[in-house]
């Protein structure tokens, strides 16, 4: 039940992104905290609920954003599935996986917007969206990293309690 | 005279011998050393008792003054808050009244005011979120401009919001008119937010500061719309066109209130385009 925190939480979270975050710019990029959020609750140890999230988020930043929602449903879908992966190998060092699954989900969230605009025939030049997008907001999320993923920690034990799976 | 009487005198001689003797000064180092003693006796005193009443007193005091240091806090911070609110409130004012100066003294369009609301949450795109939607009559393809010039079009409504494409989106292409060179041109964005001209014809001489307007050929956009000027010219003799780097007229970091023509409906000519020949 406390799983529908999910509506506000990611609501908050695309707000903010439009409404601050894409104005804290470091060259041309700037962080995505919904996918941070996203990647950081997928990876916490009893969420079982991630997919939902990341369909959520979906048809939130569908409405909002003006990139064609397959990069969305594509890129979402299989940031969850790497977290998660992650997640069960490399459970003993949750931070390193954060930073891995960031930097992963980042890169490829990435490249799949240069890829699908590049084919719907935006002009991009790939140096340029290296250099002025990829990179700093690679850095950008990987600083936002930390601290989101120490608030989803403690909403992960909000939400299932540590005596549902003890 | 009785004993009584005899014995007030003598006081009384005594007394005034010894104020005699010392307003003329036959008193001096009994005298000092009297009123030495007196100052110091009585400098003791009150310093202890100044000490005794700052020992009641000022706790007290210090309680009063912290709750009304508490309340004046308060106050300030009210009031801070009011100055930031009114300030706002000025700024808005500044931008609605130029924009209504802009509107007057271009009466051929209606307009509908929108407040910017967010941008793109995608570096990859230049768009901004206005608060106003098809609730407000707002249809796609309705240009949007400030009083400093064309700002974009609206790309996507939905009831109380829209999504506007800037002039700057690395996908906005705008068909423009070199007000003194006479030439036409296509605007284009970029990743950066620059904007640029392409597909100036080598014949034309165009110069720094040539202004930029929109030429409404398309249909896309309604004629003499302001874009910006030009800064630099790359003419290249292998080079079909030139190329320009133009200065916006609109500052799109600082958008806040945004003008949206309500009566100019895009043509779509896609239609009349000829098709490729197989």
């Amino acid at each position: 039940m406390r799983n529908i925190v999910a509506f506000p939480l990611l609501g908050l979270a695309v707000i903010l992104q439009s409404a601050v975050v894409s104005q804290v710019k470091l060259l041309s990029g700037y962080a995505d905290l919904p996918l941070i959020v996203l990647t950081a609750w997928a990876l916490q140890k009893h969420v079982k609920s991630a997919w939902h999230w990341a369909i959520l988020l979906c048809v939130m930043l569908g409405f909002v954003s003006g990139l064609p929602w397959v990069i969305q449903v594509v890129g979402y879908a299989a940031v969850v599935y790497f977290a998660q992966t992650l997640q069960r190998r490399v459970w003993q060092a949750p931070l390193l996986a954060m930073f891995s699954a960031t930097f992963t989900g980042t890169l490829l969230m990435q490249l799949l917007s240069f890829g699908t605009l590049r084919l719907l025939g935006a002009p991009f030049a790939f140096g340029d969206v290296m250099g002025l997008i990829t990179l700093p907001s690679l850095l950008l999320n990987m600083l936002l990293a930390i601290p989101v993923y120490t608030f989803m920690r403690d909403l992960a034990h909000w939400v299932y309690p540590a005596e549902e799976y003890e | 005279m009785n004993s009584r009487s005899l014995q007030t005198t003598i006081i009384f001689l005594v007394v005034g011998g010894i104020l005699a003797l010392a307003l003329g000064g036959f008193l001096g180092p009994a005298s000092r050393g009297f009123s030495s003693t007196l100052v110091g006796v009585q400098t003791w005193v009150s310093s202890r008792f100044i000490g005794l009443q700052d020992f009641f007193t000022a706790p007290r005091d210090i309680v009063s003054l912290r709750n009304r240091n508490a309340e004046l806090e308060t106050t300030v911070s009210q009031l801070q808050a009011q100055v930031i609110e009114l300030q706002q409130r000025v700024n808005e004012t500044e931008i609605l009244a130029a924009l209504v100066d802009f509107s007057r003294s271009n009466p051929e369009s209606t307009y509908k005011a929108a407040a910017v609301i967010g941008r793109d949450p995608s570096p990859f795109l230049h768009y901004i979120i206005i608060n106003r939607g098809s609730n407000d009559d707002i249809r796609r393809g309705m240009p949007v401009v400030t009083n400093q010039g064309l700002v974009g079009r609206v790309d996507a409504v939905i009831a109380d919001a829209a999504r506007v494409q800037l002039i700057t989106d690395p996908s906005s292409v705008v068909n423009v008119y070199l007000q003194n060179a006479e030439t036409n041109a296509v605007a284009l964005g970029s990743v950066t937010g620059d904007v640029s001209l392409d597909l100036i014809s080598q014949n034309t001489t165009v110069e720094a500061g040539d202004l930029i307007l929109t030429s409404g050929l398309g249909g896309g956009y309604p004629s003499d719309l302001l874009i910006g000027q030009v800064v630099t010219i790359r003419s290249l003799e292998f080079q079909l066109f030139q190329q320009a780097t133009v200065q916006p007229a609109v500052d799109f970091t600082r958008l806040e209130i945004v003008l949206v023509i309500t009566n100019f409906r895009p043509v779509d000519i896609t239609p009349l385009e000829p098709l490729p020949s197989p």
